[in-house]
């Protein structure tokens, strides 16, 4: 059966990567928000992603 | 609220990979059972974590935002007092029976201990109610779609329900699940950014704590006086209404999330299935309840926040929304209403893959076709998912049609929800109950919730058999809606099995506590069902106490 740890694994990965383009290209701002949230939010989720495929390797 | 390509290209993403994992699991599947129950298969962490996500549709992220706004931490009740003590219950207590008996539904469960009739009550109005609940949330994501991407309601609806249809028609239950699974987590990962933001720009908890009344950040001190707090409910009817009957009637006998349990590859690991969810359950309030409370202190701290109005006074449902256009830029929008949409497929998907079980196992092979072959009930169940979702789709018409069909159908699931745990209190716990007691029971105690609902009267609903009490809130009268049907199906239930003729012990093994041999012990303390739940027990204490 489809580990479920791949594909998840994958989409954190595919949208960290998305969202880090994201913060590192775009000016993207919200009115109470002073960070660049898309970049440490993509950062994070390939972070994420990362740990789901190394705990699907090990398995 | 503007979006980007990047907000639409994240959503096409993550739907790519929905459709993905139904795509692969397709191969799964090869018998009814595999379709259907996903033939007690999979790992714990899934069965657990589905076992919450299955609840946690977009309707909730959004009341329970809302209500921390409203009511402030009281909200996180219903997480508790009103999840965690059922959850660590119907793990410890009753899951051996649900998964000892061998039955592969709740209403068959039923037909085993009980008789056909109590069987055939539970499935028809489980089988209704699962169908009116997804069209709920399909209307719901319908409104939402339209309101944020401009589409047609037609689009949003028949889209989303293509969507569902697609991956629970190939990989069943397993595909339902595995879904939840992702959603739970893109939930939640994209939810704690905000309650992040949203708690620092208020300053913090001792910030948010200055800023409002006392009763907004607190759970428990004001609840003495239903006048003192914000939901003007009192101590006994929250504690024994949502802490006991409706949470219990909800997570022990609700086959949408028993479903997941029963799903699971083991009797320990069925078992421990609630109870391991119980602990992220509780983490749940900070991500969801919390935003909603900074968003009330923003609102009263001058920070260029305003709470989201409508008619004059706060829109509490829109406070969700209100904050994600604050904190959120474009691309972390995408995600966090991405993972809205997800959520509401995935409560849609958990209420089909539940429909077509009961449908398939309860009813057509119950009382329609006995005894066919295994790979007709199979092509079944996939028809029954494919009639399953057009009847959501419908039922999410009649609900945009009647505004407040919402309202009225929670009211009903309370009246057929809160006697059903009584019954199976008294099924598991008691071998004397009859099939006759349940069934009167379960009738009475729907009829006594109908009365009460009728005979009471509170934010102008009820009261239509005249008003002998008035509550100060509906939420108080749903409370002792749900306490006095559970007590008449109990005493109706008691008295009538008295009087009729129980099973023979020998019927009973597996079905009732007494009768039925333990399980032997695992030899580890972490794999233990009631060891992890006085864990997690304590901790939900501690928690209770932190916030008091």
């Amino acid at each position: 059966m489809l580990d479920l740890r791949k594909p998840a694994g994958w989409f954190f990965g595919a949208l960290g990567v998305l969202l880090t383009a994201t913060g590192l290209m775009a000016q993207f701002t919200a009115p109470l928000l002073d960070m660049n949230l898309n970049l440490y939010f993509g950062i994070f989720s390939i972070v994420f992603g990362g740990i789901f495929l190394w705990l699907s390797r090990r398995a | 609220m503007s979006l980007h390509l990047i907000d639409y290209v994240v959503l096409v993403l993550y739907f790519g990979f929905v459709l993905g994992i139904g795509w692969f699991l397709r191969k799964n599947v090869s018998s009814s059972s595999d379709f259907l129950t996903s033939s007690h298969s999979l790992p714990l962490w899934i069965t657990s974590l589905a076992f919450l996500a299955a609840n946690m549709g977009a309707l909730e992220m959004i009341g329970m935002c809302g209500s921390g706004a409203k009511y402030g931490m009281m909200t996180s009740h219903f997480y508790w007092i009103g999840a965690i003590p059922a959850m660590l219950f119907v793990g410890v207590f009753m899951m051996p029976f649900y998964y000892g008996s061998k039955a592969r539904s709740v209403p068959e469960y039923l037909k085993l201990r009980f008789d056909e009739k109590t069987r055939g009550f539970n499935a028809l109005t489980f089988a209704v109610m699962t169908i009116l609940a997804s069209g709920i949330s399909m209307y719901a994501l319908g409104i939402l779609l339209q309101s944020i991407f401009g589409w047609s309601f037609t689009l949003s609806v028949l889209a989303s329900a293509g969507i569902v249809l697609a991956y629970t028609y190939l990989g069943g239950l397993s595909s339902a699940i595995y879904n939840e699974v992702l959603q739970f987590f893109l939930i939640v990962v994209g939810f704690a950014p905000l309650a992040i933001l949203s708690v620092q720009k208020a300053g913090g908890w001792s910030g948010i704590s200055q800023r409002l009344q006392p009763a907004m950040t607190s759970s428990w001190r004001y609840v003495a006086e239903p006048g003192q707090n914000p939901m003007n409910v009192e101590w006994f009817g929250l504690i024994m209404g949502l802490g006991f009957v409706l949470s219990f009637g909800y997570w022990c006998t609700n086959y949408l999330v028993v479903q997941r349990a029963m799903a699971a590859r083991s009797m320990t690991d069925a078992r421990n299935t609630p109870v391991v969810g119980a602990f992220p359950k509780m983490i749940i309030p900070f991500v969801v309840i919390v935003p909603g409370v900074a968003a009330a202190a923003l609102a009263a701290m001058g920070s260029g926040y305003a709470l989201p109005t409508k008619n004059g006074g706060p829109d509490y449902d829109k406070v969700l929304f209100s904050l994600m256009g604050q904190f959120y830029p474009s691309g972390m929008l995408g995600v966090g209403l991405t993972a809205l949409v997800a959520s509401f497929m995935s409560g849609m998907a958990g209420n089909v893959t539940a429909f077509n079980t009961v449908w398939t196992y309860d009813i057509y092979q119950g009382y329609i076709r006995k005894h066919a072959p295994d790979s007709h009930y199979l092509w079944m169940g996939r028809m029954a998912t494919v009639f399953g979702t057009a009847f959501s789709v419908a039922a999410a018409y009649l609900a945009q049609s009647f505004n407040n069909m919402m309202d009225y159908l929670q009211l009903i699931f309370g009246f057929v929800n809160a006697p059903l745990f009584a019954t199976f209190l008294l099924g598991m716990f008691w071998k004397r109950t009859t099939g006759h007691g349940a069934f009167a029971g379960l009738v009475t105690g729907t009829a006594a919730a109908l009365t009460t609902f009728g005979l009471t009267t509170a934010e102008g609903k009820g009261g239509f058999l005249g008003v002998i009490h008035e509550f100060r809130s509906a939420m108080a009268q749903n409370f002792w809606v749900a306490i006095n049907a559970w007590l008449v199906c109990m005493a109706v239930s008691v008295v009538v099995s008295l009087m009729t003729k129980p099973k023979q012990d020998s019927e009973l093994v597996g079905l009732v506590y007494g009768v039925t041999p333990h399980q032997a012990e695992e030899s580890v303390w972490y794999r233990r069902p009631a060891t992890l739940a006085l864990v997690a027990a304590f901790i939900c204490v501690l928690l209770n106490f932190v916030f008091f």
